[in-house]
């Protein structure tokens, strides 16, 4: 540093160190960084001291207070894979780029005859999106009535895509001989705390009737607290 | 390196002209301008906790066997509207008979202060089985058994027959945070059994005799 009196103005500083620090952050912050999707619908999950994260390979049913059942799969690949079957069965096509956007897309709640259109809005847009019959995001489709649980086809068959994905991964690694840590994909439940038990038991039901036993329901981490052994 | 120090020349910023040796001082404001937006998007759009979750098994509903009524050191919980929770213990008897007298149901509070607080009647439930835990407990931090034995006889000890088991039944106005709240009641006290059943058509009778429509 010029020692050099200088004619006013401010004086240098040494900014060296709070650069290096800066940067630093910024470093950390981008590598740690996942960045949370848009979720097409905001719910608020009670509270519990369940305190066991969410496994990052895993299939979400989000249900709002309405009963709106809401779709997503972590994996892309087994996301893509699993709209191509559904496309075959529902006989509903979708092109080259809506199936890539739609790997970006963390979950959806239409009708798969309003999914092509749901693709294509902006993202900002989706939240308020109107499908054909004009009456917003109407959930998928989970009639036990009809012949039309969507949401039994696409957890059957999203579950399936992602058991394979996983498995092949596995595969992969093991034939290069790399470790492999990737978790096998589970089922997740996400409700709202004022949604009503009966929305979620019958989705629930939907799972069981595909031998789907096990789940984790989400719910936000409640003040400090584990499970107790016995106090006394 | 916010400052590429020349040989000691005095370089001021307005007079490069001036000097002989061209100044090495780089401007780094823009830099650093940068720096900090980046590093202020990154601190707010940064998640750090994942969600939490809570793992659960549901029973396939085709092999439920017809005693789930009959189990015998049973409670069965009943969850309706307004985050009402109601129980019996042991069978559900619509009327008396020689067997034994008619199921009465009881009012229990969510709210840990309340004198019937779903806490403080699980907690005296499993006062019997906390007790055998902890005397487990005390072996285990005396050094006299292996981990793993004694995370085999804790569990063994909770999935003990004379234990309670809990069912947990809704009718259709139950909210999801009822449900999550009786597990999360469970599991603190560190209850083995307890598992989601379906409400039968007398148990729903009586509810609604109890608690209206």
């Amino acid at each position: 540093m010029s020692k050099k009196p200088s004619k006013g103005g401010a004086p240098a500083l040494d900014m060296t160190p709070m650069v290096d620090l800066a940067f630093l952050l910024v470093t950390f912050f981008m590598l740690t960084a996942s960045f949370r999707m848009a979720e097409p619908v905001t719910v608020d999950p009670p509270s519990s001291i369940g305190n066991v994260a969410l496994p990052d390979n895993h299939i979400l049913v989000t249900i709002d207070p309405n009963g709106r059942i809401y779709f997503g799969i972590s994996n892309t690949t087994a996301k893509v894979n699993a709209l191509k079957e559904m496309s075959a069965k529902y006989k509903v096509d979708f092109n080259e780029k809506q199936s890539a956007k739609f790997g970006g897309i963390p979950s959806f709640g239409v009708d798969i005859k309003d999914l092509p259109a749901y693709i294509d809005a902006k993202d900002e847009e989706r939240k308020n999106f109107k499908g054909i019959n004009k009456n917003g995001q109407s959930g998928v489709p989970m009639d036990t009535i009809t012949p039309n649980n969507q949401l039994k086809d696409w957890i059957a068959i999203g579950g399936r895509e992602a058991v394979r994905v996983y498995n092949e991964a596995k595969a992969e690694a093991t034939a290069s001989g790399q470790d492999f840590k990737a978790e096998k994909p589970r089922y997740a439940i996400k409700c709202d705390s004022k949604t009503k038990y009966i929305f979620v038991k019958n989705v629930v039901k939907t799972f069981t009737d595909l031998k789907i036993f096990q789940f984790n329901l989400i719910t936000s981490l409640e003040g400090g607290g584990t499970v107790i052994e016995p106090t006394k | 390196m916010a400052e590429i120090a020349d040989s000691g020349g005095g370089g001021h910023k307005g007079g490069k002209k001036r000097a002989k040796k061209q100044s090495t001082r780089i401007d780094m404001t823009p830099m650093v301008d940068l720096a900090f937006l980046l590093l202020t998007f990154f601190v707010l759009t940064a998640t750090f906790s994942k969600p939490k979750s809570m793992e659960l098994t549901f029973p396939d509903p085709n092999i439920i066997p017809e005693e789930q009524t009959k189990i015998k050191k049973g409670v069965t919980f009943l969850l309706t509207k307004d985050d009402k929770i109601l129980y019996y213990e042991g069978e559900f008897r619509d009327k008396d008979d020689d067997k034994g007298k008619m199921t009465v149901l009881q009012e229990l509070s969510f709210s840990r202060d309340a004198k019937n607080s779903l806490r403080a009647y699980v907690l005296k439930n499993s006062e019997e089985m906390h007790t055998k835990i902890l005397a487990l407990k005390k072996q285990f931090e005396a050094d006299q058994m292996p981990d793993t034995t004694y995370k085999r006889k804790v569990r063994e000890v909770k999935a003990d027959k004379e234990s309670f088991t809990y069912l947990i039944k809704t009718d259709d106005k139950a909210t999801y945070k009822n449900v999550i709240d009786v597990i999360d009641e469970l599991n603190y006290n560190a209850v083995g059994k307890y598992v989601m059943v379906d409400l039968i058509k007398p148990e729903f009778d009586m509810l609604i005799a109890k608690v209206g429509q």
